[in-house]
């Protein structure tokens, strides 16, 4: 898993859950001494047992680990402004939702995100289908999918994922796109 | 664009214009500009642009007019690089067509790799673009990209402060912090190179006395303050830029680079026996120990090799330690010569 990946995790972890929580879910899954470096690239099985052993001690169903993590992940500025060039409204976000691994890639070509799908049955309701290797990572896309809601100011409901096989599904019933008022996003990036 | 009656049409809707090309600009026969897209407009509010002439709203840098009040006509089809004259630092790409039957032409612009300063300064949002228009996604990998090249620096420079770290102690002998035999290696490879450019020096091999003693007797702690000491006399003798190393358990070499003659060497290794020879106070006893030194020049030496130079000094060592130990020997022309004990002081 790409580094990017296992970095956040584990600054999720630790941001989230103290200092004492990280080392001891790095000892047990035997991560590098000094952390996860985000240009280099880690086995699978290191991330997989890095979300287990944090599952396991923080006593939560790993489905809700890593909603959290999504959740986690749209709160940190230079994301939640990379996630908000999608669209200007939540509609418009989640309409070019299937963009987002390309997106990705145009950041960091070796990252690897489940292939999505979305298909709308009604105005305002759709169903996002993620398929492939990391199709396990749907809980994490709904995080994020909630907590940009909250970015734009709309008011959804997402449900899910189920899970059927090699692929997940997250349910989106967008009500209201303009329900609060959203946080502040402009194009070009504020000067620090 | 052929003249045909539909494309005159849906040309000259300023509506269907303002949607498809909101930075459009629509010049007359007259070469004065007729309309102006929404956008474009709104980077030059306080200028009313329609009904002015071409060349006072925008100027041409590329390709260069060929003169004064060059018509548009002269632009067709070529890729130009356009400022508002209201926004003389916004450079704009733009590109021009003929309208039908001599109605004038159409230009159509946008941002080009200028975008972001240009998306700051004007408060633009991405409704301002056409949805086909790619400039906010220039401005998102403009953006993704400053993140990922930060990611790559800070890991550039973890990865260097770890090479300088792990070479230190590549190099250092940890319980001295003196070099270590490689950086021996190393440092003798060096100075025979600037040998051979001038720049002599001596190679000094220095084997403890009563160590063994000391250690079978007082035990390896004492032992190990007296390197110490051992290590802390070398320093002080020795100049910034000469070579300290320990290379053995009780052995040491010392590169001392542009030495000032034979006696100032022999000089030198005399007060690191006196040095040697202070007793070293540890718990409570009394260490005592002295030194055995042996010298050679690299000016003795034009094109040797290390071998040569470490085997010659050895020889001068064990000579000191025959004569009875705490002396220093030189070997000049393959003649050993006893230079004496500790210096007096």
């Amino acid at each position: 898993m790409h580094g990017l990946v296992n970095r956040s995790i584990q600054t999720f972890l630790r941001d989230t859950y103290g200092s004492d929580l990280w080392q001891k879910v790095a000892a047990q899954a035997g991560v590098p001494a000094h952390g996860f470096e985000a240009m280099l690239t880690y086995p699978d099985e290191m991330t997989e047992s890095v979300l287990s052993c944090a599952a396991g001690e923080l006593d939560k169903p790993l489905a809700v680990l890593l909603e959290d993590f999504g959740t986690h992940l749209a709160s940190v500025e230079a994301l939640r402004r990379l996630l908000r060039f999608s669209g200007a409204e939540y509609a418009d976000f989640i309409e070019a939702i299937e963009e987002l691994p390309g997106r990705a890639q145009l950041a960091v070509p070796e990252i690897d995100l489940p292939v999505l799908d979305l298909q709308s049955d009604a105005p305002g309701c759709y169903s996002l289908t993620a398929s492939g290797l990391r199709s396990g990572f749907a809980p994490v896309l709904a995080g994020v999918l909630r907590a940009m809601a909250d970015d734009y100011g709309a008011l959804a409901l997402i449900d899910g994922p189920v899970s059927a096989g090699d692929h997940a599904t997250i349910r989106i019933e967008l009500l209201d796109t303009r329900f609060a008022e959203g946080r502040d996003f402009q194009l070009a990036m504020p000067k620090s | 664009m052929d003249g045909s009656g539909l494309h005159s049409v849906t040309l000259c809707d300023k509506a269907a214009l303002d949607a498809l090309m909101p930075m459009h600009l629509r010049i007359g026969a007259d070469c004065r500009v007729i309309s102006v897209g929404p956008t474009l407009a709104g980077i030059a509010p306080d200028a009313a642009l329609a009904e002015m002439k071409f060349d006072d709203v925008c100027t041409v840098l590329r390709p260069r007019p060929t003169g004064p009040g060059c018509s548009p006509g002269s632009y067709v089809g070529r890729r130009l690089h356009v400022a508002l004259r209201a926004q003389p630092d916004t450079v704009l790409r733009g590109h021009l067509i003929a309208l039908p039957d001599g109605s004038g032409w159409l230009m159509n612009l946008s941002f080009g790799i200028g975008a972001t300063q240009a998306v700051r300064n004007h408060s633009l949002t991405s409704s301002d673009f056409a949805p086909t228009d790619l400039t906010v996604e220039l401005l998102y990998l403009a953006e993704v990209k400053a993140a990922v090249t930060a990611e790559l620096a800070a890991l550039n420079r973890r990865l260097e402060s770890a090479r300088l770290a792990a070479e230190t102690q590549a190099l250092t002998d940890p319980l001295t912090g003196l070099a270590n035999r490689r950086a021996f290696d190393e440092g003798l490879a060096g100075a025979l190179y600037s040998a051979g450019r001038g720049q002599p020096f001596a190679l000094v091999h220095l084997d403890l006395d009563y160590f063994k003693s000391v250690n079978d007797t007082l035990g390896h702690a004492a032992g190990d303050a007296v390197l110490a000491r051992v290590a802390a006399v070398l320093r002080a003798e020795t100049r910034r830029h000469d070579l300290v190393a320990r290379v053995g358990g009780d052995e040491f070499m010392l590169i001392l680079r542009q030495p000032n003659g034979e006696c100032a060497v022999a000089g030198l290794c005399r007060r690191i026996i006196a040095g040697l020879e202070v007793p070293v106070p540890f718990e409570g006893v009394i260490a005592r120990i002295s030194g055995s030194l042996g010298v050679v020049q690299s000016d003795d030496y034009p094109g040797g090799s290390a071998e040569t130079l470490i085997a010659d000094a050895d020889n001068a060592l064990y000579a000191a330690k025959r004569a009875g130990r705490g002396r220093v020997f030189t070997h000049r022309g393959g003649i050993l010569t006893d230079r004496g004990g500790a210096a007096a002081g």
